[in-house]
């Protein structure tokens, strides 16, 4: 699956227009993608000196942020939509930042890596965890350090009242929304707050 | 072969009215300017300078070594503020000590030297007279406006009295105010420069003296707080003064000679300031920065204060900076974004303190290129 693919299948969740504030923006790729295409305007929030400069190459606007610190720069429902796109699985107060996110946004957006996909199951069943395309590391060196499934993220989304709005599994390009747990590689959840 | 810098300076006769309701009648105003101003005069950037520098920005005077501006690291051709691109103007602000009309120059309504009796400037009125400046080189619409510290808050002041001037704000280790114990330090300094005996009540200048062990102090005390405590350990740490050819291990057991290399490095910089640098400017300018507050008229809310700025911004700060810290940039940003204004932030893991900003460091001066060539994209 190619990034440009989940790029664009994640977009077409944004509404045209909306003021974005993409956590763990990366290179600025997916806020960029947002400007050109959907009319978005927002900003980035990144950790990494070397995206921060990427984004601010491509005039992505961004701030250097410790997410672990919280988001206190932001207000209540200052943004339409939050996104947290491959960036959950990295914090360490990962349920204190899916509270965050959706407060400040009206909508958020989560996409992360599913363990349950199955070639995960079949790994651990064989008694190895899983080394895939998708999740490149050995268990020691990986950046992953909360590994969750699309159920498990259902389970969290319902103990923090965020009501569910539309959710689907991403594998090879595609939306996956039969059996999504065991079938897609990347789990894919938009909520507001309940 | 390096760029070639000349100073200019231009006098103005129309009296500039000042934040403190006090008048100056007849000033002149120095400056240097780098690169080409394009047909659309559309690339002009103006750099505010901090405390002790002044218009020579960049470059070096003809035929005279080590006379590098003193953002030269930062500004030229092909540097990350490129002077092939753009149109670049560094102004020695009013009451300085570097060409500009200040403490040391005659009062036209007595004859006299001005001395203490120079008015207090504050921000604002230094960029109300940058303001007049570009007028007069016919520009009416700045690129950029950037400053690293009390040049950052000469940049966020721009975007609050000329918003409409100007289309990008680089504030570099920059604070929205000074906090006390920023306060506090400008005090010791000043009652350092005040109470020495040569001062003269700041009328020092008719005495044929200059208050040097007071500026020493001030020196001393502010280098202290623009290094980071890592960065004076791995300097200096405890090391010991000591001569070539003294072999003695030990401590001297003197209570007045230098012990320490800090010491020394410290003495050596108040020294090297004290020779160059004027009494009252330097009570003139820690006033300023004392004073800049744009969040005071606003019940001390910045948010509000900065709805009135419109261009887009970049602020930096480092991580070791305790002068100027990374909070108090992060108030910049915060005020900013509730109000929706484009902003980029970045924040520099360096050692070394407030200094970093003069310093060379890739990631710091890659963000400001990066910025810098984006905006150049923006020129026809």
């Amino acid at each position: 699956m190619s990034d440009l693919t989940i790029m664009e299948s994640i977009a077409r969740l944004v509404p045209h227009g909306s003021r974005v504030l993409d956590l763990g923006c990366g290179d600025g790729a997916m806020l960029d993608y947002l400007q050109r295409h959907r009319g978005c305007s927002g900003y980035g929030i990144e950790i990494s000196d070397a995206n921060v400069l990427a984004c601010v190459q491509r005039g992505v606007d961004v701030v250097q942020l410790n997410l672990d610190e919280g988001l206190t720069l932001f207000d209540d429902a200052s943004f339409d939509v939050v996104l947290q796109l491959d960036t959950l699985q990295h914090l360490r107060n990962a349920e204190t930042m899916l509270r965050e996110t959706a407060r400040v946004g009206r909508t958020g957006i989560v996409s992360f890596p599913n363990f349950a996909h199955w070639p995960n199951r079949l790994s651990v069943a064989r008694g190895r965890m899983p080394v895939t395309r998708r999740l490149p590391y050995q268990w020691y060196d990986t950046p992953n350090i909360r590994v969750g499934t699309y159920k498990d993220f259902e389970v969290l989304a319902h103990k923090n009242q965020l009501r569910v709005l539309d959710a689907y599994g991403l594998q090879d390009g595609l939306e996956v929304r039969w059996l999504p747990n065991l079938r897609a590689g990347t789990a894919v959840f938009r909520f507001e707050r309940g | 072969m390096p760029m070639i810098a000349t100073p200019q300076s231009m006098h103005f006769a129309e009296p500039l009215p000042l934040q403190s309701g006090a008048v100056l009648r007849d000033y002149m105003l120095a400056f240097e300017t780098y690169g080409t101003l394009n047909a659309d005069r559309s690339n002009a950037v103006l750099i505010c300078h901090a405390l002790n520098a002044s218009h020579h920005v960049a470059g070096v005077y003809e035929g005279q070594e080590r006379s590098e501006g003193w953002w030269d690291n930062m500004i030229g051709p092909g540097k990350p503020v490129d002077t092939n691109r753009f149109f670049v103007i560094g102004i020695n602000n009013l009451g300085s000590c570097f060409g500009s009309t200040g403490p040391m120059h005659t009062d036209p309504a007595t004859g006299r030297v001005y001395g203490a009796d120079f008015p207090v400037v504050t921000v604002e009125d230094w960029v109300n007279a940058q303001a007049r400046l570009l007028d007069a080189l016919g520009i009416q619409t700045l690129a950029a406006v950037m400053g690293g510290s009390l040049g950052g808050m000469q940049a966020l002041s721009w975007t609050l009295q000329y918003p409409e001037r100007m289309r990008h704000a680089v504030v570099v280790a920059s604070a929205p105010n000074l906090n006390a114990e920023n306060i506090a330090f400008n005090e010791v300094a000043r009652r350092a420069i005040v109470t020495d005996p040569d001062f003269h009540g700041g009328h020092f200048y008719e005495h044929n003296t200059v208050p040097q062990r007071g500026l020493r102090i001030a020196r001393m005390i502010g280098h202290i707080t623009y290094l980071s405590d890592d960065v004076m350990n791995t300097k200096f740490g405890r090391q010991l003064r000591r001569d070539e050819d003294d072999t003695a291990p030990g401590y001297r057991y003197s209570t007045q000679d230098v012990e320490f290399q800090i010491e020394s490095y410290l003495r050596y910089q108040g020294d090297k300031f004290s020779e160059y640098f004027d009494a009252n400017t330097y009570l003139l300018i820690t006033r300023a920065l004392d004073y800049f507050d744009p969040a005071r008229a606003y019940g001390g809310n910045l948010s509000q204060a900065l709805a009135r700025a419109s261009c887009k911004f970049l602020l930096v700060s480092f991580t070791t900076d305790w002068r100027f810290s990374p909070q108090r940039s992060r108030e910049i940003v915060k005020a900013l974004l509730d109000n929706r204004r484009r902003v980029s932030y970045a924040e520099i893991d360096a050692p070394h303190g407030h200094d970093a900003f003069l310093l060379d460091d890739a990631r710091y001066m890659g963000v400001v290129r990066s910025y810098f060539e984006s905006m150049s994209k923006e020129l026809a």
